[in-house]
This record gives C-alpha cells, structure tokens and sequence, in this order.
C-alpha cells in the first residue's frame, strides 16, 4: 500500500511540474503570438500607407503632366492614327509580320 | 538542587484555567474560519476584483476604416494612424532648446507652443494628426507632462478630382459628405476591446475573454474609373476655363450596367486640405443641383409622339413661320429652314417644332413619361443631398406650359437624372436604375418606350451631330455618336436672366451597340460663346472618344478624320 502510495506522489508531482512548465510555454508562446500579430498590425498600417504612396505617385494627372513637358508626348492628333481591327486584312497583316 | 525537586513541578493549577485558554484559542479560531468563509465564498467580489486589477487589464483594439476604391482596385481613400500631441500644461518642463526643436517638429512658431500652454491647466492639444515619424521624434525629446494618442487621417491620392464623390471625414473619422457619408455605416469599423493578463514586464502572457470584437470597416470599391475620371475632370476643366465659365459638371454612366463610372464638377476642393472651403465649392452639381434643361428634353416629346403613333420620323411639322404663339406668349426658332420633318426638329433643334408636337398630345401622357424617365423624382443613390428636381402635376399645367416643357423649360432637372434619362435610348427603350458601386450582375432595367422607337430616336440624334446638326463638334473619329445640346436662359428671381445661360450636351455612342452616355454641363459660360453645341459638345467628344479607347470598344464608324464645318455656319438652336 505504501509503495502503491509512493509511486502515486511521484507520478503527481511530475505532472504538476509539467503543468508548470506547460503552462510556461504556453504564455511563452502566447506572447510571441501577441509579438506577431502586433507587427501584423503595423505591417497592414504600412501596406496602407505604401497603397497611399503608390496612389499619389501613379495619379494620372501626375503621369500626364510628366508625359506632356518631361517627356514630351502628345496624344496623336485623329489624323496620324490607325486602328486595326482584329480579323480584316490589315489586322492579319501585322500579326503575320510579328 | 536538581530539576525535578523543583517545588514549582508539584504546584497544581485549577483545571478550568486550562479549559479557558483552549476555548478562547478555539474561538478565536472559529471567528478566523468565519471571516475565511466569508471572504472566499460567500462575498468574495471585492477580493477577486483587487486581485485582478493586479495583472488583468482591458486594452482597447481600435478598427479601421474600409478602404475605397475604384472598380479596379485603385485606392482612391485610405485610413492610415496618425499622432495627436497633447500636453498637461501644469507639468510640462523645457528648456528653451527643446521648446525650439518641439516647435521645428511640429511645424509652428514657438510662441504659438507657449500661448496654448498658458490656454489651459489640465489640457490642451499642441496639435493634431502629426505623421508617426514626426510623433516619435516628439517622444524622444522625453519632455514631462508632454502625451500623444493615437487618431486616424484619411488621405484621398485623387485630391481635387475626385473630391465630390468621395466626399470627406471629420476629425472623428466619421463620413460628413459624399460616399463617406452615404456608406458611413458600412465604412466604418467598431472598435472593440479585451481582457488580458500581463506580466510584471509588461507583457501580454494570456487572453481571458473578448468582451467586444473590434470589426474593420469593409472595403468599398467604387463603380468609378480612376482614369476615366480623370479624363473627364480634366477635359471640364479645359472647358469651364476657356469659357470662363461659373461651373461645369459632367457625368458619365455605363449603358450597359447603370453604372456611374465618371463623375465630375468644377468649382472643385481638395479634401486633403480642407481650410477655407466655400459652398460653391463643396457643391456636387451633378446630383444635388438642378437646372432647366433645355432643348436636350426634346427627345422625349418626340419619342412620346412616334410610341402614341401620334408621328413618325418623316411627318412634316409647320415650322416655316419660325414662331407659334399660344395665347399672350410667343415661341421662337434661332432659324427658319421651312417646315421641318420630325427628324428635323431634333437635328435643328427647333423650339417651334417641339412645341406642335407636344400640343397633339394630352398633358397626362406627357406628365407619365417625364415621370418614367424620373424626372421630379431622386435617383435613389444613397447619395445625401439628392434632388428629386421640378415637375408639377399636370392637372396645372397650361398649355403654353405644356409647350414650353417639350423643349425643357417650365421643368428642372439634375444633370444625374438627364443623363439616365437617355438611357432608355442608349438601350432600346429601357430606363436603367443607376449605381454608385461596381455592380457584377447587373439589374434589370424598365421598359419606358418601345425598342422600335428608341431606335428612330438614336437615329434621329445621330444626325444632331451631324453636319446640319446642331452639334457637329460632338463626333468622334471612329465611333457613331448620338446626342442632342441644351442652352437655356438662367432663371433668376423668377424671370429669365437675359445673357446667363446653362450650356449642356447629353450624348451616346456607339450608336449600333451603346456603351456610354455623357451628359456635360456649363454654367454660365462667358466668354462669347454659349450655344450647348459650342461649349459642351467638345467636352463631350473628347470624353467619349477617351472613354471608349479606353474601355477598348470596337469602332463602328470609318476611321478617317472627322471634318468640320467652317466657323460660323453651324445650327444654333433656339434658346
């Protein structure tokens, strides 16, 4: 009996210190978890601000002004512009020439 | 003398002394047990509340604001954190080397630092919405009495262009005009908050409970086109600015969907920076202003007349006179070309030949289409400030009124509703219900006219662009365009100012398949010009043609370059 006792404490106190350190890891992880999803938080904070950035300097009135006087294009004035239409001659023309 | 002779051992002391010094130890044990008792199980929320305070705390989880859109995903407005600085004045201690660094990063005199701090003694705010970087650099100054929190800045990338749609936020985030405003409930996002454990270093080591969830506003995405609406900003202010006019709006809807896919007005703002905004300014002309339109109503009378079988395109209307009294008031034609057939009129554009038709038929029938197309009725946007415009009922119309209707006087509109108007022409007869948001299936429109009227109709507007039209400046190399001007007098204080006229063009194309309609509108143009085919019709086809290479739809006309007829020989409707 004595010995069935003595067995039962040892097996109690090792799971109880595995509880202990179980329980450890766990907030260990938890707050790495915490860690994580803050930086998440500010990486979406950036991506926003970085979107924010992209817009402001891709707008099209931006592209525009620096097409027309630092670059020096034009829109083609009707007369100097030819469309090709898929399927008739002058369409199969070009796509044979590529 | 040993121990145990000791005469002490041998006393003997009454035994109820012994029994009283038990009792009272037991006693006052009990009493300890009572109050253990007491504290742990039957009262114990006091305790349990000081223990927690200990470790638990509640933090806040702030939400964003959805972003917006266009409908290929461009980001037209963002939520991105910004700092607020704010100060306890009774402990704020610098020195005049910090006061002057503070005052350099936050971007104001250093006087300025020291007469808000004298303003208050609990609280004040040095400044607001501050970039994190600027903040953080405030924070390493380590200055006492000196605290920051966290507030949200929408920027808008699109600036002026775009600043009628989207609108703008307060302070508090919160939507005050446009979309933001329309869509605030779905924008905005609740904050929340949750309990949690923290260690003695400050960090999170468990999550007890969410008391609330914070949920993110939803993202939006707009049925607008960043580059079409840049197209059609731009091309506006080209025209307000040559004509000099008060203002201009132009919208831009997608036949095909109901989709608003432009949307612009001039006098215009920048939502990033809103000091000193005046009214005319925030005014979104397109929906929330109405004006009478002009002869671009004439479609509609004549598309009644030919749906009644009242007309058909070749029936020949007297016109030659140029004019047509009914009781004291006279109507007039800008020309006289003899009798018009009624293709004639909408191509010519004549006052006098709209009002015979309209007076062939009963004011009802007349009421019950304006009222089909929805005119004297808000589009039902969701947009705040939508007018429903001006159409009495037509148990009070008289019939110079009647008269005058047919060619859009008498009647006021916003140029939203023109423009969906014409969709009953654009799509065979079918009135389309209008969205701001993209839509991925479209609704079902409702049929106003027959598909066989609607079509004579096109035809009949395509030859208003025509040379012998009123407005040859409306083509478009490569595509069939269909459209009719409007120039109408300003009313002002109930009569009609005599040189102040509303300029507008309201058009279609391609005319064998529509894909848009565009309807531009200028106030008061005043630099000589003022007919709807002078000073909007251009606006009109540079959009569209921009528009439909845009959008790559198929040519359906030649394309050889268009020619105009020489200056000054072009049809000018009657005003």
């Amino acid at each position: 009996m004595g010995r069935v006792n003595l067995v039962l404490l040892l097996v109690l106190t090792a799971c109880a210190l595995g509880l202990v350190t179980s329980q450890h890891q766990a907030r260990k992880l938890f707050a790495e978890l915490e860690r994580e999803q803050e930086r998440a938080q500010q990486l979406d904070v950036e991506w926003g601000q970085l979107q924010l950035e992209q817009s402001t300097w891709a707008m099209h009135a931006r592209i525009e002004k620096i097409a027309r006087e630092r670059l020096r294009m034009s829109v083609p004035d009707a007369r100097r512009t030819q469309v090709i239409l898929p399927g008739t001659d002058a369409g199969t023309q070009t796509e044979a020439k590529r | 003398m040993n121990y145990a002779a000791s005469p002490v051992l041998a006393l003997r002391l009454p035994l109820w002394r012994s029994r009283l010094l038990l009792a009272l130890i037991a006693g006052g044990f009990l009493v300890l047990a009572g109050r253990a008792v007491y504290l742990q199980g039957l009262n114990n929320d006091f305790l349990q509340q000081k223990g927690e305070s200990r470790y638990s705390r509640v933090l806040e989880i702030s939400a964003n604001r959805g972003r917006i859109t266009d409908r290929h995903g461009e980001a037209l407005a963002i939520s991105t954190p910004v700092k607020s600085v704010w100060a306890i004045p009774e402990e704020v201690q610098f020195s005049s080397q910090q006061r002057a660094k503070l005052a350099a990063l936050l971007e104001m005199p250093p006087q300025e630092i020291d007469k808000r701090l004298n303003e208050a003694t609990s609280f004040v705010y040095l400044k607001r919405q501050i970039p994190p970087e600027a903040a953080e650099r405030v924070s390493e100054l380590h200055i006492p009495g000196l605290f920051q929190n966290r507030e949200y800045r929408r920027y808008y990338p699109g600036g002026e262009v775009m600043a009628h749609v989207l609108g703008f936020t307060g302070a508090d985030d919160a939507g005050q005009e446009g979309i933001e405003l329309a869509f605030q409930s779905t924008l905005a996002g609740k904050s929340g908050s949750r309990r949690v454990i923290k260690d003695r270093m400050g960090q999170i080591v468990e999550d007890m409970e969410s008391i609330r969830e914070a949920q993110n506003g939803r993202d939006l995405a707009l049925a607008l086109d960043a580059k079409l609406q840049n197209l059609a900003y731009s091309q506006l202010k080209l025209a307000v600015e040559a004509h000099k006019a008060k203002a201009g709006a132009i919208v831009v809807l997608d036949a095909k969907t109901g989709e608003v896919l432009a949307l612009a007005n001039l006098p215009t703002y920048n939502p990033n920076n809103r000091s000193r905004l005046s009214g005319a300014q925030l005014r979104n002309r397109v929906i929330t202003d109405t004006f009478e339109p002009g002869s671009t109503l004439k479609p509609f009378t004549v598309a009644l007349a030919i749906d009644q079988g009242k007309v058909t395109p070749e029936t020949m209307i007297a016109t030659a006179s140029g004019s047509l009294s009914i009781g004291k008031a006279t109507i007039h034609d800008a020309h006289t070309f003899g009798d018009m057939s009624v293709a004639q009129v909408i191509q010519r554009s004549s006052n006098v030949g709209a009002a015979r038709i309209a007076l062939g038929l009963p004011a009802e029938a007349m009421w019950a289409m304006f009222d089909q197309v929805g005119f004297g009725r808000a589009p039902r946007l969701g947009f705040p400030g939508e007018v429903s415009g001006k159409l009495r009922a037509y148990k009070t119309w008289r019939p110079i009124e009647q008269a005058t209707m047919a060619y859009g006087h008498g009647i006021s509109v916003s140029l939203l509703q023109l423009a969906r108007a014409y969709t009953i022409f654009a799509r065979d007869g079918e009135l389309m219900p209008l969205s701001l948001l993209r839509v991925d299936s479209p609704l079902a429109g409702k049929q106003v006219i027959t598909a066989d009227t609607a079509r004579k109709l096109r035809a009949m507007l395509e030859m208003a662009v025509e040379v012998g039209g009123t407005a040859p400046k409306a083509r478009v190399m490569g595509y069939r365009v269909a459209g009719k001007t409007g120039t109408a007098h300003k009313e002002e204080n109930g009569a009609y100012a005599a040189h102040k006229y509303v300029s507008s063009f309201v058009g279609l194309a391609p005319v064998s398949d529509p894909r848009l309609v565009i309807a531009v509108m200028l106030d008061e143009p005043s630099a000589g010009q003022y007919y709807g085919g002078a000073v909007a019709a251009p606006v009109f086809s540079a959009v569209m043609g921009g528009a439909l290479r845009m959008l790559g739809v198929r040519p359906d006309a030649p394309l050889k370059p268009l020619e105009l007829p020489p200056a000054g020989s072009e049809i000018k409707e009657g005003v």
